[in-house]
């Protein structure tokens, strides 16, 4: 039973192995790796929660479970867009904390072979590449990869910053 | 989950054992504690702990846990003889700490249980002193009997652990008869006559006794009363020997013992053997059911339930109370003429808002038994750090939810550990500055509001602001000019983490990682920690705790679009201000009167910087609302109504970015749309 159940869970993260959802931000595209990913909802009324950073644009209720939401524009630093039909909230789960990506929209899940994915180059300045973990080629476009962990948990140059 | 899991593992048995054992042990601690306080072991008292020991005893050793119950049967023999000579010159410390000291080991052992490792601890050291000290005890009781006691209870207990697999050996050639006299009042005859007979058993080979079935039957109280406990053996022992043996029964008024020649025994067991049989056969079934039914009818009274299942409970409750105002409060509903709706939606009100109160009480306990756990604190740093201390307990009653509880203690503890250590002088010095020799601490729960307040008063010496000032220097903790600081800003610097003023680090305190725990775990629950102190007479730490996590009620307040709810209990009145009753100071501030009284005005749009049309003040609301020190009033657009609300959690990612003042959570409304919580301390802290 076990040993079944063990197997069905790799044989479930095989499916999920390679795969990004891609989102459009502005001019680029975004890959997030479909494990994180719980669900993808449209525009929800927003509750502003005072006394947070700009790009924490408050709580929303997702069928009685309350999350906060991340404006992922402003999170990069790019120019405030006013919502509309297309823009999407990507609900990702990231080491047991809920939150929502809001983005400009949402394309298709892309299967992306390990050998098509590159590392960042190295810029020696740029505050841009610390929350891409790698780059994905698909034919001739290129999908900047997310490192979720760092766009949740990279607070500490924040903090500082703020002080 | 882990933890769960675990848990789950065990066998029902184990379960209960350790359930129940753990209950005991903090039923013992607290009488030790208790007497050892009075500084005399009452008759009482002494009965009770041989109660307590011999059951863990007994349950132990069922438990095959024979660590447990050797350390548990020598402190039952320690009381035993406690209870039978009662002693006058008792060293009741001494006595204290044995006994607690057993305590310990067997909450270490019950530990190791729990957590599914082996229960390895080796007690036999303590029970070697527990021994000596019992020995010791005899000795000043009885100089000359010592020795003969001794033998004796040699001689039972050697006889006792041989007995079950070496009866075959007692050939039984001697027949006695004996009648057993108790003395009057020794109350529970037939127990005691039983356990003459389980004593017996051991050393006779054949064995009768009238009446018979005295265990399960407890008229024979009386027919033991009235005609004296008789009993048939048949064994190799001498008479002297069965008569010393049967001597040494508790409460023994008087003892008759006969010879039965062997004609007269051999008779009276030929006819009496098939019943005899019969009878132990019988016997051995029946107790067991009267155990059974007693156990069934305790469950009946009180079950203990996974905490899990309480909170899920909990949880469902607060899903239907939202649900219910999704229902009564529905847009679809608006504008309706709907008697009857109305009438069955109150009755539906009326029922879950009862639910919600059983479901609330149930999850509410008096905090007595964290307090009573800080008698032994301070009982043991006391003798550690040779101080004189009381303890004082105010409100022990006040009850709380059981999460919160399981998240003070550690505080409480570590609190009262800082008073002893750092706040309590030692008693010459105490003398010295006319104080009385004994230092008090004082421990009070109070409700306030939807709150609770702990506070942890001690008389010592209390915060010295220069020392605290000069080690926050050195820890580069000041953020501002010493000269600006407030007392009471100094005094919190206590709770900043690496902070300790104590020169040397003790074993209790002093390692700078105590306050800061305190506060954490305290803010984890959603209170806050607060110090006072009087240099030379006293320090006061206030704990506030919100009474419950789970249900208040609320008012809705609208401000622009959000929708804030101020807890009900919490507001005092709302009224429309006039614009001439405002004041304002030359910093901006306004104020209002209010009945002569002058209280600060709070625009929650410009606090929470929330866009609206309503900015002056006739045109929205005031809301005035109290702390337990000061009142505010609160601007508003309006006021939506009143309401139940589940005061739910900001997300974990949220409150990682630090504690917002003046929230404490949020929740949903009727339309599913989400509330912020106002939380009117921090509200009126950032005026």
């Amino acid at each position: 039973m076990a040993e079944k159940e063990i197997q069905e869970f790799w044989e479930e993260e095989d499916t999920q192995k390679d795969k990004y959802l891609t989102f459009s931000l502005g001019n680029e595209f975004y890959g997030i790796e479909i494990k994180y990913v719980t669900e993808i909802v449209g525009m929800q009324p927003i509750t502003e929660v005072p006394e947070l950073p700009e790009y924490i644009r408050g709580i929303i209720n997702l069928r009685g479970k309350i999350i906060p939401v991340m404006d992922v524009r402003l999170r990069f630093k790019k120019p405030a867009r006013e919502y509309n039909d297309r823009t999407c909230i990507i609900v990702v789960d990231i080491r047991d904390i809920s939150i929502g990506l809001i983005i400009d929209s949402v394309s298709e899940v892309l299967s992306i072979p390990e050998g098509d994915i590159v590392s960042p180059p190295e810029f020696s300045k740029g505050y841009n590449n610390k929350y891409i973990k790698n780059i994905g080629k698909v034919g001739n476009d290129v999908k900047l990869i997310l490192d979720c962990d760092k766009l949740l948990n990279d607070e500490e140059t924040e903090n500082l910053s703020n002080l | 989950m882990i933890a769960i899991s675990d848990k789950s593992i065990h066998e029902p048995m184990l379960d209960i054992f350790i359930f129940e054992t753990l209950k005991q042990i903090e039923q013992l601690e607290q009488l030790v504690i208790c007497n050892e306080k009075s500084s005399c072991y009452t008759q009482n008292s002494i009965n009770e702990i041989f109660r307590i020991m011999h059951t863990i005893k007994g349950s132990a050793a069922m438990m095959l846990f024979d660590n447990i119950s050797a350390l548990s049967h020598t402190i039952e023999d320690l009381f035993f003889f406690l209870r039978e000579e009662k002693p006058k010159d008792i060293d009741c410390s001494g006595l204290s700490d044995l006994v607690l000291e057993g305590i310990d080991f067997i909450k270490i052992e019950i530990d190791k249980i729990k957590n599914g490792h082996e229960s390895d601890g080796n007690a036999e050291e303590l029970t070697k002193r527990i021994r000596n000290f019992l020995s010791v005890l005899k000795n000043c009781e009885n100089p000359l009997a010592i020795s003969e006691s001794e033998k004796q209870t040699q001689d039972m207990r050697t006889q006792y652990y041989i007995s079950q697999d070496k009866k075959a050996a007692v050939s039984g050639k001697n027949g006695y008869k004996a009648i057993l006299h108790f003395d009057e009042g020794c109350e529970m005859e037939n127990i005691r006559a039983y356990s003459v007979i389980h004593n017996l058993r051991g050393i006779v080979k054949e064995l009768q006794y009238i009446p018979e079935n005295i265990m399960a039957n407890d008229e024979c109280v009386e027919v033991i009363r009235r005609d004296g406990f008789v009993i048939f053996m048949k064994t190799d022992l001498s008479y002297e020997e069965i008569e010393e043996f049967l001597q040494q029964t508790v409460f023994l008024k008087e003892l008759l013992l006969t010879r039965l020649d062997n004609a007269e025994a051999q008779e009276k067991f030929l006819i009496d053997k098939r019943i005899v049989l019969e009878k132990q056969e019988t016997l051995a079934p029946k107790l067991l059911k009267e155990e059974v039914v007693v156990s069934s009818g305790q469950q009946q009274s009180l079950i203990s339930v996974n905490v899990n299942k309480l909170d899920k409970l909990m949880d469902l409750v607060g899903e239907m109370v939202i649900a219910e105002a999704m229902v009564v409060q529905n847009p679809d509903l608006g504008g309706l003429e709907l008697h009857n709706f109305q009438k069955a939606a109150r009755q539906l009100g009326k029922i879950t808002s009862e639910l919600q109160d059983m479901v609330m009480s149930i999850r509410m306990l008096p905090i007595s038994a964290t307090f009573h756990k800080m008698h032994r604190i301070v009982r043991d740093m006391c003798k550690k750090l040779n101080k004189e201390v009381q303890l004082e307990l105010i409100g022990e009653e006040t009850e709380v939810d059981k999460n919160i509880i399981e998240h003070i203690s550690d505080p409480l503890m570590h609190l009262i550990r800082n008073s002893i250590d750092h706040g309590i002088e030692a008693s010459e010095e105490r003398l010295g500055k006319g104080k009385p020799q004994s230092g008090t601490i004082t421990l009070t729960a109070q409700n306030a509001g939807s709150d609770v307040l702990i506070t942890i008063k001690d008389d010592g010496k209390g915060l010295n602001r220069e020392r605290i000032l000069e080690r926050a220097k050195e820890h580069g903790l000041l953020s501002k000019p010493e000269s600006e600081m407030h007392d009471k800003e100094v005094y919190s610097m206590i709770f900043l983490p690496g902070f300790s003023t104590k020169d040397n680090i003790s074993e209790f305190s002093g390692r700078g990682v105590g306050m800061d725990v305190v506060v954490k775990n305290i803010e984890m629950v959603g209170g806050s920690v607060s110090v006072e102190s009087t240099p030379g007479s006293s320090t006061t730490v206030t704990l506030k705790i919100p009474l419950t996590l789970a249900i208040i009620d609320g008012m809705n307040i609208k401000v622009g679009k959000a929708m804030y709810t101020i807890p009900t209990i919490s507001i005092k009145e709302s009224f429309r201000a006039n614009e001439r009753e405002l004041i304002k100071d030359p910093n901006g501030n306004e104020m209002i009167m209010v009945r002569g009284q002058c209280y600060p005005i709070l625009r929650l749009h410009e606090r929470f910087k929330v866009e609206t049309d309503i900015v002056n003040i006739h045109e929205g609301i005031i809301v005035m609302v109290e702390n337990e020190e000061d009142s505010i009033c609160i601007f508003a657009d309006e006021l939506v109504g009143e309401q139940q609300v589940v005061v739910k959690t900001l997300p974990a990612y949220i409150r990682n970015k630090g504690k917002i003042r003046g929230l404490a959570g949020c929740t949903l409304l009727g339309n599913g749309s989400i509330s912020l919580i106002l939380e009117v301390a921090g509200l009126a802290d950032k005026r």
